[in-house]
């Protein structure tokens, strides 16, 4: 009520809020961060364009991994559930998360997916295939422990200086498709100087799922990061 | 187009104030948006226009200060000018981002009996 004269008029207050406006996502983000360290599992939010090599990565990493290490998928698509089929194929438990017209995963639809998942807790690495998008699947806090970024030559050089804050949020980048390179006017170099100008600690690893290059260097950064006291996301060589 | 998720999100939250400060109406919303959140301020802009009808923000225009990127050196070397390696010219370690990653809710003014 108006105090100048008690006339009973309603008053205008500036209200300083001064909060994320994506706090409740990373509330839950924060929870389901704390599920995964507490049952021992690496939660790797795979993010890239459409076609960019996720799922055929995801593929390849089942063929050289899953005898040591125990891996499951949370799968986002627009529509269809094909890619969780591709990998469950591959021999790793998997469930789709159909996000309709949504162009990303939220943390919420994670911890539904893990409602879904039985068995999750047992795993060494928990693989979240988010859409395929540059842009937004950048924004939302998923409780990961590592952000991987599959970047193939065929999207081109320039892609990390167009898409700068998916780059930035990268602790690797996967250049895929490496068997294309003969045919592209693509120049690894440029990549990697154009990753610098984004990224603080630009990691990036030349890789192929279907000829297995760089798979060894993949998986040994997998490994490195699987340990009870990892403290920072190893260099790439 | 995650702002029109984005604008859902900042409505949840101006709610939850409005309830908090038992508030009758809600007359102007500011917002920051970092240059590199991953945002575009137009549509968010347009997204907050779209959605504001029907809503408790129905007559609260949307104010939005854009925070310019500014990486520095996390030893104290100073600011790394835009369009080189984010790694400091001085010291060879890499950058910290200082600002332009904000998606916040900054201010609202409330109508208050």
């Amino acid at each position: 009520m108006c105090v100048s004269c008690g006339c009973g008029d309603t008053e205008l207050v500036p209200v300083p809020v001064h909060e994320r406006i994506l706090a409740n996502n990373e509330r839950v983000a924060a929870h389901n961060r704390e599920h995964f360290r507490d049952h021992g599992v690496v939660a790797v939010n795979l993010m890239g364009s459409p076609g960019s090599g996720k799922t055929a990565l995801l593929e390849a990493t089942a063929s050289a991994l899953l005898h040591r290490a125990k891996l499951g998928v949370l799968v986002g698509d627009l529509a269809t559930d094909n890619d969780a089929r591709r990998v469950r194929a591959a021999g790793i438990m998997a469930e789709p998360i159909t996000t309709g017209s949504a162009c990303h995963l939220d943390a919420e639809m994670v911890h539904q997916g893990l409602h879904r998942l039985s068995g999750w807790r047992d795993l060494d690495y928990l693989f979240i295939e988010n859409v395929g998008n540059l842009v937004c699947p950048a924004v939302y806090d998923l409780g990961q422990a590592v952000n991987v970024v599959a970047l193939s030559v065929t999207e081109g050089e320039d892609k990390p200086l167009k898409y700068p804050t998916m780059f930035r949020k990268a602790d690797l980048v996967l250049l895929t498709k490496a068997d294309l390179l003969p045919v592209l006017d693509v120049h690894v170099d440029v990549i990697a100087r154009n990753l610098s100008m984004v990224m603080p600690e630009p990691r990036m690893i030349l890789a192929c799922a279907r000829t297995g290059v760089g798979m060894d260097q993949w998986i040994h950064w997998l490994r490195a990061i699987n340990t009870p006291r990892r403290a920072s996301v190893p260099a790439v060589c | 187009m995650h702002e029109y998720s984005l604008v859902q999100a900042l409505f949840d939250r101006i709610e939850d104030v409005v309830r908090e400060r038992h508030a009758i109406s809600v007359r102007r919303v500011r917002v920051q948006i970092g240059q590199s959140a991953g945002v575009d301020a137009g549509l968010f802009r347009t997204a907050y226009d779209t959605f504001r009808i029907r809503t408790i923000c129905a007559d609260a225009p949307l104010d939005v200060r854009e925070v310019p990127v500014r990486w520095v050196c996390p030893d104290g070397h100073g600011p790394i000018p835009a369009g080189t390696p984010l790694t400091c010219p001085a010291c060879g370690r890499p950058c910290r981002l200082d600002a332009g990653d904000e998606i916040v809710l900054e201010q609202l003014e409330l109508e208050v009996p």
